[in-house]
């Protein structure tokens, strides 16, 4: 399975990661490789097979409807690297 | 070329519970920015989600109300996208497991019509950005506020079954109706707690096949819904017209411009790239449980109104008014049970009390006027204490102070005047002042008797005993 | 012996008799620290101060209380956290520029739990970055060495988790293990390592990897020193939805107990040409040994053996993928600040913040769940999963643990396998298939190549049944010697 440059630039962009020229072109033969290491599971018919999701089959436990205050709120929110007064700061959202 | 328009919405209910939908924050409105978090909703490195129980149970207590079928096991997904107010990277949802299909809605549009609904399914709110700080100005910045993060929404996907904006908004107002009398959602649209995006699309008369749609959003009241179906109708019927395509977007709706636009493109190009979410384990859903919640659910607005008409004979329209909120027919049926005169109530709630509580349902249970006010006041109109229009002014003064009707007529004296003696005092004398009237009365204008009744009302303040007064005033002027 | 070279369980005693205190202990280890650590580089913080602090609080209890050590089973034991585990306060940073100056608001549970049982915080352990690699060369802090040949690796993900134990710069360590990253490490510096059933311990408070994967666990000296580990991790974590709701069974009550009669499955893909003849001279000789003890070893099969890898490394990077889409410099961690446009706020914070390894598994991930991708790569892998699973099942109908390597090659040269990304990604061939089916599995000493690098077995049991492992490890390890060797540094 060979990914294209523009396959790689495409990937880079939903997963927001910028990459130089160099890493395009390594990234397109690395992942190309390991995906065609990949393809040996289409030798397996899976067709009538369950997929697992988890390794355990139980349902998933319900927390009864109570508010709570956070006891740790400052030290949850100072490792923000910009905050104003009780926001987060991001640059201008467009759109 | 004629058109018909498919409407379908999607709407998102906020859910009223005291905690988020996967940790233990306050869902409590207007907090202090960023307040209500904790490492959980912040998405912080380390944590994990826990759910909430009471929100299965407002999922499935909103799916039986529309007749879904409840999925017995439901699973979590993740929708995978970057905005600034998702901060895990991921919404947590459901996608090819939701916990409640294929139910319906009735609506009165010019008739009864079954609108379906595809599917209920949970899922997290993103938190608010602020385009514009609250205290000054600065043009290059968002500010995010990530206490709306994490509190429990319910999406209602209807099928597309609406023609016109009409009925989408019949539709939208009868689901919000279900979902506040279940006690689910407070139905605030303008507060954002019930949201609605309308997909519309074109197709000629005729065809089968469903035509390209558009998503249109912010449309945060009936009106605005109406008004954005009917532009965008016009949009594509234009389009078409001029040979062009309908392209599949989402589009805004802008309130002040009365138009709708598209938003750019990076709607397009999400790939959300939805997956079970590996945190959770499936929601399972016992029969045992959906039976207890059926048993709980409260007598739905459809039901009441039939049964308002049936053992009140009241006629549809008013027990329509009733029945549209849950606890103004809590309130008719209370007063109705002191005072067994169910027209006389439902008319006084319908033409005096919505206007007193400006038909907003939640002055009910704050108000001061409680139900045996009602029945006690039209007792003593029955018994000749007052008069009907009295009633009225009673009434709103109950609703003012909260003292009881014979309190305010005493303290107001507004006692009705019912002794011959002094009305025909007060008849003598409105006929001497009005000679002309007279004259024009015995010439022939009987309609003249409501001005001299009217007259001596005036003069009593309103309290005269209209009937007496019309008997004697017709016999002074024979 | 120095103290630092022995085990919990000598130390334990020595504190009950008076004979060391836990200030001795302690500075026993940071002694140890300042003479080899800049050799091994095993920690990324070290928390000295309070570590001293802790010990005399320790000494303190236990002089008023002779009880307290029976009570708090890890009271004055001076031990190390791998640093993708939150400790509230203390920089905790995965071993990656995007967290290089985080501090959590919070201890994660299975910190917790330690600190309960009255352990002393040596510091934070080096790994790979975000716990992806087999051989802790990813770190952005530098590499751990192996203190057997510091020309070598130490194993990954918790390289640094070994490295310490190993060194004798801590008595044991926390790790986690998604794809073989305790038992790899474990088996390469001569020491166990356990990867406890998935849902046995809490993931709550450890920064997440691949989610229906990664597992917390121990690094320890012998049999019984994991064992108490364990014993303090296991449990319920209300905080944790996949956490069991299970009691744990008391682990001490096994050891020592005989494997007579037991059924050992030995499965023939996992005994492959190609591996090292000493893993495969060491393997034989650790058969030997196990039916010595009465043990009936038995040849069975895991056909879906082979498929584990590429399995893996589609779930494991695709729920990477959305795992790490959190750490965007808003809330917290690196930023590239000087960006005014708020994509390149993401892209540029998140492209310096993290390492090469890092963005191809993201990437990878990001892939395998795009549009049209899903059922071919998510989906099927999802399914073939399935098929593994039931592998192991089938074999623990008729036997009560299996025995396999832990890794095909002793411990190899820095740099060796890192420029073929997939010739890593194999180093984890014979560990892989464990975490994808949720079963517990331990790794512990087995041998040594004639150049001293150790060689490790691995045992393998049924969901929840820790216990049948821990005490045919234990029966293997009372019959040896591996156990007891130190690395001369």
């Amino acid at each position: 399975m060979k990914l294209t440059h523009e396959q790689v630039l495409k990937i880079a962009d939903l997963a927001r990661l910028e990459l130089s020229k160099a890493e395009v072109e390594k990234y397109a033969e690395q992942l190309s490789a390991i995906l065609d290491h990949v393809e040996a599971l289409n030798e397996l018919n899976v067709n009538d097979i369950e997929p697992t999701a988890h390794a355990v089959s139980v349902p998933t436990p319900l927390r009864a409807d109570v508010a709570r205050q956070d006891e740790m709120l400052e030290k949850s929110l100072g490792n923000a690297p910009d905050r104003e007064g009780p926001f987060f700061k991001v640059p201008k959202v467009l759109g | 070329m004629n058109y018909e328009t498919i409407i379908g919405l999607e709407v998102h209910a906020q859910l009223l519970t005291q905690s988020k939908l996967f940790c233990s924050c306050s869902t409590e409105f207007g907090k202090v920015p960023n307040q209500n978090t904790c490492p959980v909703c912040l998405g912080l490195p380390g944590v994990l989600p826990v759910m909430n129980q009471r929100v299965a149970e407002f999922a499935v207590r909103a799916g039986l109300a529309t007749q879904c079928t409840i999925s017995p096991k439901s699973v979590f997904a993740r929708k995978n996208y970057f905005y600034p107010d998702l901060p895990k990277g991921y919404q947590i949802s459901q996608y090819e497991l939701p916990i409640c299909t294929h139910g319906q809605l009735l609506i009165e549009n010019e008739g009864s019509k079954k609108i379906g609904i595809t599917r209920i399914h949970i899922e997290e709110d993103a938190g608010k950005l602020l385009h514009e700080h609250p205290d000054h100005r600065s043009v290059e910045s968002t500010w995010v506020d990530l206490n709306r993060a994490g509190v429990p929404l319910l999406e209602i996907v209807s099928e597309p079954d609406m023609r016109s904006p009409q009925e989408a908004v019949a539709y939208l107002k009868k689901l919000r109706m279900i979902l506040v009398y279940l006690g689910v959602c407070d139905g605030n649209m303008e507060e954002g707690s019930l949201r609605c995006d309308a997909n519309v699309s074109i197709r000629p008369q005729g065809e089968t096949k469903f035509g390209t749609r558009t998503e249109t959003k912010n449309l945060n009241s009936f009106r605005h819904i109406e008004k954005a179906i009917l532009y965008e109708t016009k949009r594509q019927s234009d389009v078409l017209a001029e040979g062009g395509r309908i392209i599949q977007e989402t589009r805004l709706w802008d309130p002040d411009q009365e138009k709708t636009y598209s938003m750019r493109s990076k709607e397009e190009a999400h790939d959300y790239r939805y997956f079970p979410d590996p945190d959770l384990l499936p929601l399972l859903i016992e029969n045992d449980w959906i039976e207890k919640i059926r048993r709980s659910l409260p007598e739905l607005p459809d039901a009441k109104k039939e049964r308002f008409i049936k053992d009140f004979q009241l006629p549809a329209s008013e027990a329509d008014i009733l029945s549209s909120m849950k606890r103004l027919a809590d309130f008719f049926e209370k007063a109705v049970s002191s005072y067994p005169q169910p027209r006389k109530i439902s008319a006084w709630i319908i033409n005096e009390y919505m206007r007193l509580i400006k038909a907003d349902e939640t002055k009910i249970s704050s108000s001061l006027l409680k139900p045996e006010h009602v029945g006690i006041t039209l007792k003593l109109v029955e018994e000749g204490k007052i008069n009907g229009s009295m009633a009225k002014t009673v009434l709103a003064k109950v609703y003012e102070t909260g003292e009881s009707p014979q309190k305010i007529i005493e303290q107001e004296g507004l006692s009705q005047v019912s002794d011959e003696g002094a009305l025909e005092t007060l008849i003598d004398k409105v006929i001497a002042e009005n000679p002309k009237e007279v004259e024009r009365y015995k010439a022939g204008n009987d309609k003249l008797l409501a001005f001299f009744v009217g007259q001596v009302m005036k003069q009593t303040g309103g309290r005269a005993h209209p009937g007496k007064v019309n008997e004697l005033v017709r016999k002074k002027l024979s | 012996m120095e103290l630092f070279e022995l085990t919990i369980h000598q130390l334990q005693d020595l504190l009950k008799n008076k004979k060391a205190s836990s200030r001795e202990i302690t500075e026993s280890v940071f002694k140890r620290i300042q003479s080899v650590e800049n050799k091994v580089h095993a920690y990324v913080t070290l928390t000295e101060e309070t570590a001293l602090q802790q010990a005399k609080k320790a000494d303190e209890k236990i002089s008023k209380n002779g009880g307290a050590i029976h009570e708090l089973p890890l009271l004055g034991i001076p031990i190390g956290i791998k640093d993708n585990f939150l400790t509230e306060g203390i920089k905790t940073t995965c071993a990656s520029k995007i967290l290089n100056n985080y501090i959590p608001p919070y201890n994660g549970t299975a910190v917790q739990k330690l600190i309960d049982a009255g352990m002393i915080l040596v510091g934070k352990l080096n790994m790979d970055e975000f716990a992806m690699g087999s051989s802790n060369e990813t770190s952005y802090f530098g590499v751990s060495r192996n203190p057997w040949d510091l020309e070598r690796i130490p194993g990954g993900s918790s390289g640094g988790s070994a490295a310490a134990v190993a060194a004798g710069e801590g008595f044991a360590s926390t790790g986690t293990d998604t794809g073989g990253s305790i038992r790899l490490p474990a088996c390469l510096t001569n020491l166990v390592g356990i990867k406890p059933t998935y849902g046995r311990v809490s993931r709550y408070g450890v920064i997440a990897f691949a989610s229906s994967l990664d597992q917390v666990g121990p690094l320890a000296k012998d049999v019984t020193d994991a064992a108490l580990m364990l014993q303090t991790l296991a449990g319920y974590d209300p905080k944790d939805s996949t956490s069991l709701n299970l009691s744990v069974p008391d682990y001490k009550k096994v050891l020592g107990q005989s494997i007579k009669g037991w059924k050992i499955g030995i499965p023939k893909e996992y005994f492959i040409d190609g591996m090292d003849p000493e893993v495969a001279k060491s393997m034989q000789a650790a058969i030997s040994v196990l039916k010595r003890l009465g043990a009936e070893c038995r040849d069975v099969s895991l056909p879906h053996t082979n498929y584990g890898v590429p399995t893996y490394y589609i779930l494991a990077t695709a729920e990477a993928s959305s795992n790490l889409a959190r750490y965007d410099g808003i809330r917290f961690g690196y930023r590239n600040s000087e960006t005014k446009n708020l994509v390149n706020l993401y892209k540029k914070s998140r492209s310096e913040g993290f390492g090469a390894e890092v963005k191809r598994r993201i990437m990878l991930g990001t892939y395998v769940l795009s549009a049209g991708y899903y059922d071919a790569y998510y989906l099927k892998a999802q399914k073939v999963r399935t098929l593994i699973r039931r592998d192991f099942e089938e074999i623990f109908k008729t036997c009560d643990v299996i025995l396999t390597p832990v890794s095909p090659t002793p411990a190899w040269k820095m740099g060796e396998k890192m420029t073929d990304p997939l010739k890593m990604y194999l180093s984890d061939i014979f560990t892989i298939n464990i975490n994808l089916a949720g079963l517990p599995a331990m790794s512990l000493p087995c041998g040594m190549t004639p150049s001293g690098l150790p060689i490790g077995i691995q045992l393998i049991s049924k969901h929840f049944e820790e216990e049948k492992m821990l005490q045919a490890a234990y029966a293997y390890e009372q019959a040896t010697e591996w156990h007891t060797r130190r690395a001369k540094l």
